[in-house]
């Protein structure tokens, strides 16, 4: 019952995109997300739409999955542009009923924030979440984040407690199924009542879960000790990231697309 | 130097947990095991005679109360031991547990095995050869860039033990590492333990209440109470039928039978069979001699 879920949202492929240092997703997502606020009039907005796509198509991710991967910020982006066609004043009045007033302005700025959320959620998606896998991910940060430790930010902790959780996940998963077999076996049930009925029939789960977690929490920590596992001091990594041509390709692209936005910005 | 032949020289071990009040609960008691390097050396004790709990004193895990633990020529019960000390220690006698699940780190196969070169600061490129050695070792090469979670128990207990080799341990110490595996996984963890003793020349110390498993070693050390009770050839030990029963423990079966063969009906056999063609072998010849008797 639990074995659907998916998670990490990662899409395994061998685009371009998928190829990309993490380290250097991580750089470029943040230049685009510079690039989509950037932008402040029509030519600007569809030319940060259409890269959003552009991506997409880079990525050799199904649009329709991506698609369906909006669904849940749908109601999000219906409420962005419900606020800004009400609530924005300008020069152009469309429609005046009683005390609801639409300005023309006002569905500018709609589409606009419809277009920047999306830009947003789809490029984000597709550069980092769908075409980088979790472990990848999580490396990436530790190295781009390295400089923190600095600070005393306990960055090699950090990735090395996401590496561990996105571990176990599916461990836990397996035992959550295990755990309500054997109290569906001896008669609970999960399916009926009430809300505050349902979730009181969740404690049976969880306080064995939690339990065997803490158990396995234990176990894990003396079988690291015994590999000898000290934190992120002195240790050495197998892979090493190397960056390549085509990771500078994609950040020259980029930051075109950045310097063009503003040119447009500069222009209209 | 009479320590120089031993991987594990334990002299007098003593340790006990505190109970909730604060009482200690001895559970090791004068305790003295010394291994040679290159055997294969089997610990057997039913559950709570302290085996698992001197395996984790052989690891540097717990610190012993008393006594002298001698590692690879090392002494470790002295105040000036380093943490790089304990670390080069424990790279020296590796550990896998009983529970697969809890012991692998990482998302993928071969990064898992990594970790623990990882830990002690080997060169990317020593480490790749490492642990294509390991996985090479365990014949789990094809399963290198598969996650954890798609593996059987049996393959999952043999990850663990190539992340223990990728760090070139002199000794392994397995802690029931067989307990959660189906027959064929433990068949597969079994051969691989062998493998790596005779082939690799790795100390095996393998901690057991499985009579079939400990009939493949060297030596059998049985524990009861924290205290050693026999410490022998398998074939030695196993004779101490009555002993071994009178402490919870049993024998491996063909072992019990001839031994109550010869004990109960009064027949004439050996008592200290391990296998079953030997046993065989002394039936056949039982059964001629008293089919002479009778001609």
């Amino acid at each position: 019952m639990l074995r659907d879920v998916t998670l990490g949202q990662y899409f395994p492929g061998n685009s371009l995109l998928h190829k990309l240092d993490p380290r250097m997703k991580i750089f470029l997502i943040i230049i685009y997300i510079v690039t989509i606020f950037s932008a402040n009039n029509p030519v600007s907005f569809a030319v940060v739409l259409a890269s959003a796509f552009v991506l997409v198509f880079l990525s050799k991710i199904p649009l329709k999955l991506i698609l369906k991967g909006l669904k849940p910020v749908f109601v999000i982006m219906i409420f962005t542009a419900f606020i800004n066609i009400f609530w924005t004043t300008g020069d152009h009045l469309l429609i005046s009923w009683k005390f609801i007033k639409i300005y023309a302005e006002g569905i500018q700025y709609a589409i606009f924030m419809v277009v920047r959320v999306l830009s947003l959620i789809i490029g984000s998606s597709v550069l980092l979440t769908y075409t980088t896998s979790p472990i990848a991910l999580t490396d990436g940060l530790e190295r781009v984040l390295g400089p923190l430790k600095v600070l005393h930010i306990p960055v090699h902790e950090f990735s090395m407690m996401m590496t561990i959780a996105l571990r176990f996940i599916p461990t836990l998963i397996e035992e959550t199924d295990k755990i309500i077999n054997a109290q569906k076996a001896r008669g609970a049930d999960f399916s009926s009542g009430n809300l505050i009925e349902r979730a009181k029939a969740l404690v049976p789960i969880m306080v064995p879960l939690f339990v065997s977690a803490f158990h396995r929490a234990d176990e894990l920590a003396i079988a690291m000790e015994c590999r000898c596992y000290h934190g992120g001091e002195g240790r050495t990594r197998m892979t090493q990231l190397h960056l390549h041509t085509r990771d500078f390709v994609v950040l020259g692209a980029l930051l075109i697309l950045l310097a063009g936005i503003i040119v447009l910005n500069i222009i209209f | 130097m009479e320590s120089k032949n031993y991987i594990i020289d334990a002299k007098n071990l003593c340790f006990s947990y505190k109970n909730e009040d604060g009482d200690p609960l001895p559970v090791i008691k004068n305790v003295s095991l010394a291994v040679e390097k290159g055997s294969f050396v089997a610990v057997l004790g039913h559950n709570g005679s302290g085996k698992s709990t001197l395996a984790k004193l052989l690891n540097l895990v717990l610190t012993p109360d008393s006594g002298s633990l001698v590692i690879d020529g090392c002494e470790t019960m002295r105040d000036d031991l380093t943490d790089a000390d304990i670390y080069d220690l424990r790279r020296k006698i590796g550990m896998v547990f009983q529970n697969p699940d809890n012991q692998l780190v990482a998302t993928i196969v071969e990064e898992d095995i990594a970790f623990g070169p990882e830990n002690l600061g080997i060169p990317p490129k020593e480490i790749r050869t490492r642990v294509d050695e390991a996985l090479k070792a365990v014949n789990m090469t094809e399963f290198a860039h598969h996650s954890p979670s798609q593996l059987s128990g049996g393959q999952k207990q043999r990850i663990a033990i190539a992340g223990i080799i990728a760090m070139l341990p002199d000794c392994i110490i397995f802690d029931e590492s067989t307990a959660m595996l189906d027959p064929a996984g433990r068949a597969e963890v079994m051969d691989t333990i062998e493998r790596l003793n005779k082939e690799k020349g790795i100390t095996v110390l393998l901690i057991t209440h499985y009579m079939d498993e400990a009939v493949r070693a060297d030596r059998v050390v049985v524990m009861n109470h924290g205290e050693i009770l026999l410490d022998d050839a398998p074939r030695h030990v196993f004779s101490e039928v009555e002993k071994l029963k009178s402490v919870g423990l049993d024998v491996p079966q063909v072992t019990d039978l001839m031994w109550r063969l010869k004990k109960d009906a009064g027949f004439d056999l050996p008592g200290d069979l391990l296998h079953s063609d030997e046993a065989v072998e002394a039936l056949g010849k039982l059964w001629k001699k008293l089919s002479g008797e009778e001609a």
